[in-house]
């Protein structure tokens, strides 16, 4: 096991699928000058910004036999591409009848806490979950990070690889050999059995955070990562619910339509998971509002491990 | 350079072949075999046929909503077109697609495409896929010139101009974007001056005149094929329908110049054309010719009534390929 940051594990995972097939190859505006020294100008392409162009030739190239690998830079750009990610990327397999496979990969930070104001901290996967057709990945360690984006570029489909901008530089442990984390998996990122705390991203940092200083109140706290965005991983987030009875969902995105509400609504409307509830789900989430540049405001609408450890103690009725 | 006397056929075959499928769609739409809706080529046939007849099996191209055409001339079988229009198990798409989405990947048609431009950065991606490959196949983009207003136009011609992607551009100029005029729209009447703004080849042709359209076609995909990039051409043209068969559809154009666009209709001045030329094809022929092709037509309905609709299950298959 070696030790590197979260960013170095999705720069890894690309270089390493572009070496393992010819077939990939990358699309960016300032291509990234390690990969364009390794694989040529022919298959790291340095754009325009163009994002809506970029997206539609992927779809393209995809068609006709390639893995493109498109960093949209930040979620930001991906807006710039809707068309082609919504009606194109997501439903051009289905509706010409599964004739080919179109993979390909697009990255994109998301997430704020880095004072760059309203657009450019945004955490908007919920619009893209409502995609039937799109898979999409939120990894929260840089060991998630290599192994979710290397199975998300081997996959025969569009997957959207949101990465955390506050998680750039988190440095973790990564197996030197290959490996892929698959699709559709969640992960207990920590055992517990009083209440379950279902995180996302940099949630899950501060959920474990919380979970530490809630052992020394006697509170288990049992922390689960879902990973992949899309498809959600049902079984293993109902599971916990149903063995601790309490649920949090702790996600940086605002709370209306989102992801934290779909969790809510898979465990609420199965009903052996519902009956074992003892007391309401609760989110926490970013505050209603675009996200504020001057640290004092950003602070306030983002949730943070305290926030995390209020709704935990309020469920189990301490104070 | 003229087609050779036996392509000549083909392509006048292939052009009523557009014509006489599109009748018949129509006339099963509104009689209520055929679903959602139907956008009519009638008019066109010169420009899709010419410039097919200039590209082989393996060369891709992409449409527009307005595909029947495009899927005709590059080969595409009528049965299972007719069979997706009835929504069909045995259509393209398998029912899922319908008018607007008919593809055919085996023989390069990466599909009818519902949004305007939409399919231009597309095409670009199977060019760049195409220049990847390095076997000399070319991509070819066909939009109206309602979509030469939009973005993706410019950001894909930049990018094929730049990298000279092996890329066909051909804005088929009907003069209608829906029902508006392309004047009211767009400052210059000509679409392929803006090639000089991305220093690439900017050709105008009569976009009824099916062998221009060609030679246009052939010199572009020779460039295209030779690595020197991409090329548009404009072909002037008009359709002859309404925007979309809707009985609600409106159409806003002067019937006057409707009427005298039906006098330029590209199929008999392509006969007229190969009887010059070649002093063949007699009116029995002819005749003979647009009866079998008839005769294909009916026999594309038959397969299309007889085929089964897909079971109602089958609407979660395909979402994610395996």
């Amino acid at each position: 096991m070696k030790k590197i940051s979260y960013a170095q594990a999705g720069a890894e995972a690309v270089a390493e699928e572009m070496r393992r097939d010819p077939k990939t190859f990358h699309l960016s505006t300032d291509a990234p000058q390690g990969l364009l020294k390794e694989f040529g100008s022919a298959r790291v392409r340095e754009t325009p910004i163009t994002e809506a162009t970029l997206t539609g030739m992927a779809i393209g190239a995809a068609g006709s036999g390639y893995r493109p690998i498109v960093n949209w830079a930040q979620v930001t750009f991906a807006f710039v591409a809707m068309d082609q990610i919504v009606n194109q990327a997501s439903k051009i397999h289905y509706m010409f009848g599964g004739q080919v496979a179109f993979p390909m990969v697009f990255r994109a930070w998301v997430g704020g806490g880095r004072n760059r104001a309203a657009q450019h901290s945004q955490s908007p996967y919920s619009m893209f979950m409502n995609l039937a057709g799109l898979k999409i990945i939120l990894p929260s360690t840089p060991y998630d990070m290599k192994g979710l984006l290397k199975a998300a570029i081997r996959d025969n489909n569009p997957v959207i690889s949101f990465e955390s901008s506050r998680l750039l530089d988190e440095v973790g442990e990564v197996p030197d050999e290959d490996y892929i984390v698959p699709l559709g998996k969640a992960e207990v990122k920590r055992q517990g059995k009083d209440v379950t705390v279902v995180a996302i991203a940099w949630m899950v940092h501060e959920a474990l955070a919380a979970a530490e200083e809630l052992a020394k109140e006697g509170i288990s706290v049992e922390v689960v990562d879902p990973r992949t965005l899309a498809p959600l991983d049902k079984d293993t987030i109902r599971a916990s619910v149903r063995k601790t009875g309490r649920l949090v969902v702790a996600d940086e995105a605002t709370p209306t339509a989102s992801a934290a509400a779909e969790i809510s609504a898979l465990v609420t409307e199965d009903a052996q998971t519902f009956a074992a509830l003892k007391g309401p789900v609760i989110r926490v989430c970013a505050l209603e509002a675009p996200i504020p540049y001057t640290p004092v405001l950003e602070d306030h609408v983002f949730p943070d491990r305290r926030k995390i450890l209020a709704a935990v103690r309020g469920l189990v009725g301490k104070k | 350079m003229q087609p050779s006397p036996e392509k000549q056929r083909e392509m006048l075959r292939q052009m009523q072949m557009i014509r006489r499928f599109e009748e018949r769609a129509s006339d099963d739409f509104h009689a209520g075999g055929i679903y959602g809706t139907v956008h009519c080529y009638i008019g066109e046939e010169a420009s899709g046929v010419g410039v097919c007849a200039a590209l082989n099996r393996d060369d891709q191209i992409i449409s527009t909503h307005r595909g029947h055409g495009h899927c005709i001339a590059k080969g595409a079988d009528l049965n299972r077109m007719m069979a997706e229009l009835y929504g069909r198990e045995t259509g393209y798409c398998k029912g899922k697609g319908g008018s607007m989405h008919i593809a055919d990947f085996s023989i390069g048609m990466l599909g009818a495409n519902g949004i305007v431009a939409g399919g231009i950065p597309i095409i670009t991606g199977a060019g760049l896929a195409a220049q990847l490959d390095g076997t000399g196949r070319v991509a070819v983009a066909f939009f109206g010139d309602g979509a030469s207003n939009a973005g993706p136009f410019h950001e894909s011609i930049n990018i094929a101009a730049t990298w000279k992607l092996p890329v066909i551009y051909v804005c088929e100029n009907n003069q209608w974007a829906a029902q508006t005029s392309a004047g009211t729209t767009t400052a210059l009447p000509d679409i392929a001056a803006r090639a000089a703004g991305y220093g690439i080849p900017g050709i105008i042709v009569d976009g009824n005149d099916v062998i221009a359209v060609y030679e246009a076609a052939v010199e572009a995909v020779a460039r295209a094929r030779a690595g020197e990039g991409p090329t548009l051409i404009e072909t002037k043209t008009y359709r002859w329908r309404k925007h979309t068969e809707l009985k609600s559809q409106l159409d806003r154009r002067p019937v006057e110049e409707v009427e005298a666009w039906k006098k330029k209709d590209p199929i008999p001045r392509f006969i007229d054309h190969i009887r010059s030329q070649q002093g063949q094809l007699t009116d029995a022929e002819w005749d003979e010719m647009d009866g079998q092709i008839l005769a294909e037509i009916e026999a594309s309905v038959v397969f299309a009534k007889a085929s089964p609709f897909p079971a109602p299950e089958k609407a979660l298959e395909d979402v994610f390929a395996d």
